[in-house]
């Protein structure tokens, strides 16, 4: 049995956990609030704009521009992955890098190279670590502030390893945001960007839309203005949805590891005090035994 | 009156503005381009500059660093890397800007840094352009 010292001091320390998880829990839910109304307040930004180049590219060959066109040949895979910095989080960067590593292996299978390009400190760590892969470039400690800025750097440097074929096709990864308590790795092609009008809908209509639409300047300068930004927006969003996720997914980690706090303490506070009456019976035995034996 | 277009203004932060107005000025790439109600469907890119539209006999301004506009029959929408309204211009900064971007252009360094700074420049010189003329 441990002593009663050795006990109190154990409730101390948990006790001590306990306000931190509990601290880090508010300071998670204030940040996600904030995370939360940037990433909707992005959401129309990008709804919009997917819907304007959907309107575009109906109909347009994909060889209008070098964005668009998909390699013969795919030599190697480009794979950006955005994660937090900080780890205390529960699964949720495990489960990006898992589905960044399942992905790189895949393609190595294929018989590609896989190049990382990661963001975030724990992105960072992972991708070093992924056997037979290069890392291009890491950024590390961006993701407590940043704005589209930085995503319009990180899309730069995408497009041009893109177009200097040091790969043939870009993968994103990043924990998207569905609810306070579901956040899901995510993966999406960025390059070539994909024909946003082909999904499902009849040729026909296509036809019909494209004859409606004005150009200016042409169908070609526009998309080469509005390509290399869908890159930077999509960026942008994997990076907001990734640290609204983060934030939720701290939460959600914070306020189990304050409940287990508590449950311990509970355990252990019984265990203190069955010791210390284990103690006094002892000690009371003792004087007992000790009266008998003078009265004898 | 029916001859209303809906206006909306979006960048990556914010919905700038969503309001159904009159007449919109738009500064296009290859020049200004007004949109009624009921124009021809129409996609364009943007240059730097201001962007107003009427409504209820007023004339409004609206900064814009680029970025393109579509129109649909009904609706003109603009998608901006960043916006303000004229009354939300902060003229200071702005100046602050452009005496910054006027410096970098006399020194000349490097290409890039050249043409960063004249961005900057236009986009500063729009920015008190677009708040000058509310004076007016």
């Amino acid at each position: 049995m441990p002593s009663l010292k050795d006990v109190k001091k154990k409730i101390a320390s948990v006790e001590k956990t306990e306000q931190i998880t509990k601290a880090m829990n508010m300071v998670a839910s204030a940040k996600l609030r904030r995370a939360q109304e940037r990433i909707e307040k992005f959401r129309p930004y990008a709804d919009k704009y997917y819907e304007m180049l959907k309107d575009l590219s109906k109909g347009v060959d994909t060889s209008v521009h070098p964005l668009l066109e998909p390699r013969e040949e795919i030599k190697s895979t480009g794979i950006v992955i955005v994660t937090s910095e900080r780890g205390l989080c529960g699964a949720f960067n495990t489960n990006l890098t898992n589905t960044a590593g399942a992905l790189a292996k895949e393609k190595m299978a294929e018989g590609k190279q896989v190049k990382f390009l990661a963001v975030g400190r724990k992105a960072v760590q992972a991708a070093r670590k992924v056997e037979g892969a290069e890392v291009i470039n890491s950024y590390v400690g961006v993701m407590d502030s940043y704005d589209f800025t930085l995503a319009n750097k990180i899309g730069l440097e995408i497009i041009k390893v893109f177009e200097d074929r040091v790969v043939d096709e870009v993968f994103l990864i990043y924990g998207e945001f569905i609810s306070i308590l579901r956040q899901e790795p995510k993966t999406l092609q960025l390059l070539p960007v994909v024909h946003p009008g082909d999904e499902g809908e009849e040729g026909k209509e296509q036809e019909g839309a494209k004859a409606l639409y004005m150009y200016e300047p042409s169908v070609e300068g526009l998309l080469s203005e509005l390509l290399p930004r869908f890159v930077k927006v999509q960026v942008y969003r994997g990076m907001l949805d990734t640290s609204a996720s983060e934030h939720a997914a701290r939460m959600t980690a914070m306020d189990n590891a304050s409940k287990n706090c508590v449950e311990m303490i509970h355990k252990l506070t019984l265990a203190y005090n069955k010791a210390r009456q284990a103690a006094i019976t002892a000690e009371l035995l003792d004087i007992v035994g000790g009266a008998e034996a003078l009265k004898g | 009156m029916a001859s209303t277009i809906k206006l909306e203004i979006v960048t990556p932060d914010r919905v700038v503005l969503s309001e159904d107005v009159e007449y919109v000025g738009v500064p296009g790439v290859m020049g200004q381009f007004g949109v009624l109600n009921n124009h021809i469907p129409f996609l364009s890119a943007l240059s730097i500059g201001s962007l107003y539209y009427k409504k209820g006999g007023g004339t409004h301004y609206v900064f814009v660093s680029g970025g393109f506009a579509e129109v649909t029959g009904d609706s003109i929408t603009i998608l901006a890397e960043s916006a303000e309204r004229a009354e939300e211009i902060d003229v200071e900064r702005a100046r602050k800007a452009k005496e910054r971007a006027e410096r970098r252009l006399r020194e000349q360094r490097d290409n890039i840094d050249f043409n960063r700074a004249k961005a900057a420049l236009m986009r500063a010189i729009q920015r008190i352009n677009t708040k000058e003329r509310v004076g007016m």
